[in-house]
């Protein structure tokens, strides 16, 4: 292990070559772009023997690293916002397919209009597809969470792609004291790719991504649902392993608590987690839960540190259009509903496109929450 | 061909009786051996050959989404290349809707990076599968669904968009022209592509009796004169080099489109227009083949 | 934590190459093709039938009815004319 000092999509560059793909494949975007920049100077020195492929757009990219996981390799590709709304129809198809891809997030806004900063609308927006979705808060921890995504990703009991979100600008471009894992330490932690469930091999035909009519559709999907679902353990289990041999734990791996023993507790997600910490310091009636797997939901684990609250404030950044909230609002207050005695649940929508949320902000919304009926939305600003 | 009997493509797909497009695939894979994976695009053949649980293939074959087939085969190539595997041939399969229209920017890219993969084409000219709509490959004056002829509609206004052309523009070392009527030189053509590294390109002309307009029992007889009137030319365009593999002494296109619902509505006029089309487009291919030119070079 | 103990092998790929022969497209027929004695075994019909369902045996073409569809391409095709049809009988 190395103490550093480096730019988040560099720290994210340097593990994925830890990590050893056969394949990566890139389509520029911004923020994501350091992280690609990174890679194929990594390649072109020789320092990271893996397959480089330079693709015509982020569909080609979702598409070529489909093809190559589904050829027996280890792939790695990286987009943000408009990229990631392009993939859309890859998403749903390599989940369907059960192909065990990792993909970083650099978090951004979705036109139109175009905006090149930070929410998390476009993974949020992605939700449905079937992949896991962790969301992290420091450089750091996006880099941890690649070497833990590929060893969750490839599990027997998972066989799912996973992204990790990390907020565009904030933690790509931002330069942070990190440690960066040695080779061997990574290489000790992922076994080998070896799939036998999807695999094209000219010594075992098989046919992967067929038609299928509606009866075995449904239980098909049925069964995508199953193994999303059943991937929370695995999710916690790979976080401690992680935790034993690198000496860095993230909550339970779906969750995280901060402080959480008062009467309010705000829900977030990703870095914004990091001022929220600040301001949680600074009084002592709110504590803070971050959601650190949003896809498998947490929604147990919610419960359990929640169903106490008075109030529980839901800070997101991003807005469902046509709901009059946020989606991650409207899901913890949905797994809360099942409790006789529920906590008044407020949202906020913060932080659009890339809009600063200060300390003074988030008091701002801890006061007035106090004020606010159960199941009221506000905007931030 | 060693075994006549041999055979990659089970039996048991859906598709229309007299099909042309498995008619190509049956014969490609008689040609290509099984030391391949296929990626293939939604189409037709995709839909009736890998009806869950049961498919045809017996070679290894995926299937993502519509539109980006060459992208998928340019990444199983890639991870075949890392695992040290130099001799599967990757194929990136479709229909011309899913090569020529919505995958041409998937086409296009591996066609720009060379990527060693071989990009093939079974063309019924048009998007059989969801009922016979016009497609980039549609021939001028042909009636589909979505350009019906009527009494103020010729059918397809424009001419057929001419993807192989556009491959050896990319650079693509390898391009062909097949027909599913002359069996020899589809497998010739696919044989010599295999020996080619980096991106090659064939189109396959598959005639379809539901789409076009004809009876099943007709499919090979429309494809052979499709090449005897000059409507499909059959040529091969070596290191930018182009030669017509068949240069049959031309009949006239009605036989051909006479033979075709989709094409009844055409007044002599149009049928005019079309011949003249075919003797101009035939006579300019003549001079490119005597004028020796490098097609990869100028383009 | 303790680990799972079943693993729920995912069912989505086909691992049976060629399975879809259990699909008899053969009652789809109107028309059946019949090889007569004229045949000479030139495998035209092998190389064009669209479901690979007449096969060369003996120098001699066999139709397997299981899976002919009756589009008489063989028929068609056939520069012998040693193949005639008849109407399937119900």
């Amino acid at each position: 292990m190395t103490r550093c000092f480096m730019e988040g999509s560099d720290l994210v560059a340097r593990v994925v070559k830890l990590c050893k793909p056969d394949v990566i494949s890139a389509y520029p975007i911004t923020p994501q772009t350091h992280i690609v920049e990174k890679l194929a100077d990594l390649v072109a020195d020789g320092k990271l023997k893996s397959k480089f492929m330079e693709v015509e757009s982020e569909f080609s990219a979702i598409s070529s690293v489909a093809g190559a996981c589904a050829a027996g390799s280890r792939t790695f590709t990286a987009t943000s916002s408009q990229g990631l709304a392009l993939m859309h129809e890859m998403l749903f198809a390599s989940a369907g397919m059960r192909l065990p891809l990792v993909m970083v997030v650099a978090n951004r806004a979705l036109s139109s209009p175009i905006n090149i900063w930070n929410d998390q609308q476009d993974s949020i927006s992605q939700r449905d597809a079937g992949w896991i979705q962790i969301y992290v808060e420091t450089a750091q921890e996006a880099a941890d969470s690649v070497i833990q995504a590929y060893r969750i990703a490839e599990d027997e009991r998972v066989l799912l792609p996973i992204m990790v979100c990390m907020d565009g600008f904030i933690l790509t471009h931002s330069m942070e004291p990190a440690d960066l894992p040695n080779e061997k330490e990574v290489q000790e932690f992922l076994p080998k790719y070896n799939p036998t469930h999807a695999i094209l091999d000219p010594k075992k035909p098989m046919t992967l991504g067929p038609f299928a009519y509606p009866e075995p559709y449904f239980r098909l999907r049925k069964e995508l649902s199953t193994a999303i679902d059943e991937s929370r353990e695995v999710i916690s289990e790979i976080n401690e392993k992680f935790a034993k041999k690198f000496k860095r734990k993230y909550g339970n791996g779906l969750i995280e608590e901060y402080k959480n023993n008062r009467k309010m507790a705000i829900v977030s997600m990703g870095s914004v987690v990091g001022t929220i910490r600040e301001v949680v310091d600074s009084r002592n009636d709110v504590g803070v839960v971050r959601i650190r797997s949003y896809r498998p939901f947490p929604k147990k684990d919610l419960i359990k540190v929640l169903k106490d609250k008075k109030i529980v404030i839901v800070l997101e950044k991003d807005i469902s259009l046509g709901l009059g909230s946020g989606s991650v609002f409207s899901e913890v207050r949905d797994a809360l509903y099942s409790l006789k005695k529920k906590p008044k649940v407020v949202g906020f929508i913060a932080g659009l496109g890339g809009v600063d949320i200060t300390i003074k902000l988030i008091n701002r919304a801890i006061e007035h929450s106090e004020k606010m009926k159960d199941g009221e939305v506000e905007w931030l600003i | 061909m060693a075994d006549i009997n041999f055979d990659l493509l089970a039996p048991g797909c859906r598709t229309c009786a007299g099909c042309g497009a498995v008619i190509a695939a049956r014969n490609l894979l008689r040609a290509t051996g099984k030391d391949i994976i296929i990626c293939e695009s939604t189409g037709c053949l995709e839909v009736t050959s890998s009806q869950y649980p049961l498919t045809a293939w017996k070679v290894p074959w995926i299937h993502a989404v519509f539109e980006n087939a060459a992208s998928v085969a340019a990444g199983v190539k890639t991870a075949l290349e890392a695992q040290g595997n130099d001799h599967t041939q990757v194929i990136a399969f479709g229909g011309d809707g899913g090569m020529v229209d919505i995958g041409f920017g998937a086409v296009s890219g591996v066609l720009e990076r060379d990527d060693d993969i071989m990009i093939i084409t079974y063309d019924n000219e048009a998007y059989a599968n969801t009922g016979v709509q016009r497609s980039g490959a549609t021939p001028f004056g042909a009636s589909t669904s979505t350009t019906p002829a009527g009494l103020a509609s010729i059918g397809k206004k424009q001419w057929k968009k001419n993807l192989p052309m556009i491959a050896v523009a990319h650079g693509s070392k390898y391009v062909a022209c097949v027909s599913i009527a002359y069996p020899q030189d589809l497998q010739n053509k696919v044989k010599k592509a295999m020996k080619i590294k980096g991106a090659r390109y064939m189109h396959i002309h598959t005639p379809c009796p539901t789409g076009w307009g004809f009876d099943s029992s007709k499919t090979i007889e429309v494809a052979r004169l499709a090449v005897q009137t000059g409507m499909w030319i059959l040529y091969e365009i070596e290191d930018g080099k182009f030669k017509k593999t068949m240069n049959p002494e031309l009949k006239p296109v009605e036989e051909y489109l006479k033979m075709q619902k989709r094409f009844k509505h055409l007044t002599e006029k149009e049928i005019k227009i079309i011949q003249e089309h075919i003797n101009k487009t035939w006579k300019e291919l003549d001079n490119l083949e005597k004028s020796g030119v490098n097609l990869r070079t100028i383009l | 934590m303790k680990k799972s103990k079943k693993i729920t092998k995912p069912s989505i790929a086909i691992k049976e190459p060629g399975s879809s022969k259990k699909v008899k497209t053969g009652a789809w027929r109107t028309f059946k093709p019949i090889v007569t004695d004229k045949c000479t075994g030139c495998g035209i019909c092998v190389i064009f039938c669209p479901e690979g369902c007449v096969k060369l045996k003996n120098k001699k073409a066999t139709i397997d009815y299981d899976y002919c569809k009756g589009c008489l391409i063989c028929m068609n095709e056939c520069p012998v004319k040693a193949i005639k049809k008849e109407r399937e009988k119900k």
